[in-house]
């Protein structure tokens, strides 16, 4: 398992797959390092995404936004995106504003990583 | 919670947001996409761009996301559908349903590009441009309450832009405004100089003295530490000391040997003349006419036009003072051949605290002493009195001497009282 905090945020790779942490709060600044880490893993081949909300207490408007632009990447890559351990209030937040039609859910990371081992079998998310 | 209730709160949080964004006007382009990223984000839309309505009809691009980044440059708006868009006053425009002309014209291209919702910004009854939206991810129609959020945080921007631009035509008013001052001060100190060498042409002896003395007194007010505003116009003083000449008959000017007394009162009418002269005008800088009336006072008061002691003359006028003095001991006379630089030195010394203020010659000196060290960048004084005037190997040492002494005598008398 290779550990990196490039640009301040902490990801890592499990095969093809990144695993991304976001902060505690995801707002334009941590927002932006989040979509830069995301397109870096995107470049050098990964072809899922995990972000772990794990910390993230709160999600504002850029916040959002942001994610769409990482779910628009991911989707023109050809890439999964999967949304770990996110509180029930972040998780209302997504469902009110349609997110969780775009990406899947998952309790953990290990449930993020099988929801993605499943979606081998089945070719689009959405 | 209730979802309406935090929809609420999402929205008040990103209008909170947005506030704060359109206040900060640091970085313009910054602030724009910004707040297009916190409206896309309150709506969970996936795509829009902020465009610029162009005096010339075209669209600039101002922030962008999820489009091609050159969509904008196909846009054009026809002063038509301007005024169209202003008379109806609709704040959202649908793309599939608006009969809008400008929205017509580019139908295929907002659709092809997944564009839903065109939102005029209308600022003061001017339009500064539109919002184009779209892609919600919930896959739901815009409601209502949407259209409210979009129109207020629309506002928000368009207010933004608008206050951005006034910022900017302001600033390039200023920057016109400051390079017309730098134009009419450049004129009016070419019109000076040539003034000054129209003043010197009256005297066939002194030729270039007005345009020396400038230069004196500008070198002496630098090493005085005067800022760059009193400089000029002490070198604006000099160029016109001898304004006043030009009432005086040339022959009195030109006589090749020392003239009479009814002559000597006739020329020394000069100062005053020349006061009376520059006084109506208009300088960009203080005092101008005062230094051309006093360049001939002394501070033992033995000086004219009005006898004028020590603190009662300005010290620009000292300086013109010791600059005009200096040029005549330098220069060549029609009843005499210029000075040596030791003999100029023993007359500054001599004259000091009767005629010259000694620490208007204490600057000068300093300023001499630098450039014979080679201490100074320019050699300016240098270059005015010529090659060799300078180069005597006891220059710096008497230089030296003098600036010491005046210095001992200016501390004593401070310690005197």
């Amino acid at each position: 398992m290779d550990i990196s905090s490039g640009a301040t945020v902490k990801s890592h790779c499990v095969g093809t797959t990144a695993i991304v942490y976001a902060r505690d709060y995801l707002n334009k600044l941590t927002g932006e390092k989040i979509e830069r880490e995301c397109r870096r893993q995107l470049d050098s081949g990964c072809r899922a995404l995990v972000i772990d909300f794990a910390e993230t207490e709160l999600v504002n408007s850029i916040g959002i936004s942001i994610l769409l632009g990482i779910i628009d990447i991911a989707e023109k890559s050809g890439a999964q995106v999967v949304f770990s351990d996110v509180n029930n209030q972040t998780i209302a937040l997504f469902d009110m504003l349609g997110l969780t039609r775009h990406v899947a859910l998952a309790r953990n990371e290990q449930e993020a990583l099988s929801t993605l081992s499943g979606f081998n079998s089945t070719p689009t998310l959405n | 919670m209730e979802p309406s209730t935090q929809k609420l709160i999402h929205t008040f949080g990103a209008l909170a947001d947005l506030g704060q964004e359109v206040a900060n006007t640091g970085d313009f382009n910054e602030m724009v996409r910004t707040s297009l990223h916190l409206l896309l984000g309150t709506l969970a839309l996936r795509r829009g761009a902020v465009a610029e309505c162009n005096q010339v009809g075209t669209l600039g691009c101002v922030a962008i996301w999820g489009l091609n980044n050159t969509l904008l440059e196909q846009f054009s708006v026809h002063d038509e559908e301007k005024r169209t868009l202003l008379a109806a006053e609709i704040p959202a425009l649908l793309v599939r349903e608006s009969d809008d002309p400008f929205i017509h014209r580019h139908y295929d291209l907002l659709t092809g590009e997944g564009i839903e919702l065109v939102v005029p910004m209308i600022v003061r009854q001017d339009l500064t441009g539109f919002v184009l939206l779209g892609g919600k991810a919930s896959g739901e129609e815009f409601s209502a309450e949407d259209f409210e959020t979009i129109r207020a945080m629309v506002r928000h921007i368009g207010v933004g832009i608008h206050t951005h631009r006034l910022i900017e035509q302001v600033a390039q008013r200023a920057e016109e405004n400051r390079r017309l001052y730098e134009e009419l001060r450049a004129i009016y100190r070419d019109t000076v100089r040539a003034f000054a060498a129209a003043i010197d042409i009256k005297d066939k002896y002194t030729q270039g003295h007005s345009e020396r003395v400038g230069r004196y007194s500008e070198i002496i007010a630098r090493e005085l530490g005067w800022c760059e505003e009193e400089v000029e116009g002490i070198q604006i003083a000099g160029y016109l000391h001898d304004v006043g000449k030009l009432v005086v008959d040339r022959n009195i000017i030109n006589a090749p040997y020392h003239i009479d007394a009814k002559s000597s009162s006739e020329l020394n009418r000069h100062p005053a003349a020349g006061y009376e002269i520059l006084s109506p005008i208009n300088h960009p800088y203080a005092d101008i006419p005062l230094m051309a009336k006093y360049h001939h006072e002394r501070l033992d008061g033995r000086g004219y036009p009005d006898g004028l002691t020590d603190e009662q003359i300005p010290l620009g006028a000292k300086i013109v003072a010791l600059a005009d003095s200096f040029d005549a001991m330098t220069t060549d006379r029609p009843y005499r051949r210029r000075r040596s630089f030791e003999d100029v030195i023993r007359d500054l010394r001599q004259n000091s605290g009767t005629q010259f203020d000694p620490k208007v010659v204490v600057a000068f000196a300093r300023a001499i002493l630098n450039e014979v060290l080679g201490n100074s960048k320019e050699r300016r004084i240098v270059k005015i009195l010529g090659k060799g005037y300078l180069d005597g190997e006891r220059v710096p040492l008497l230089l030296a001497d003098l600036i010491a002494e005046l210095d001992g005598r200016l501390q004593s008398t401070a310690a005197g009282g």
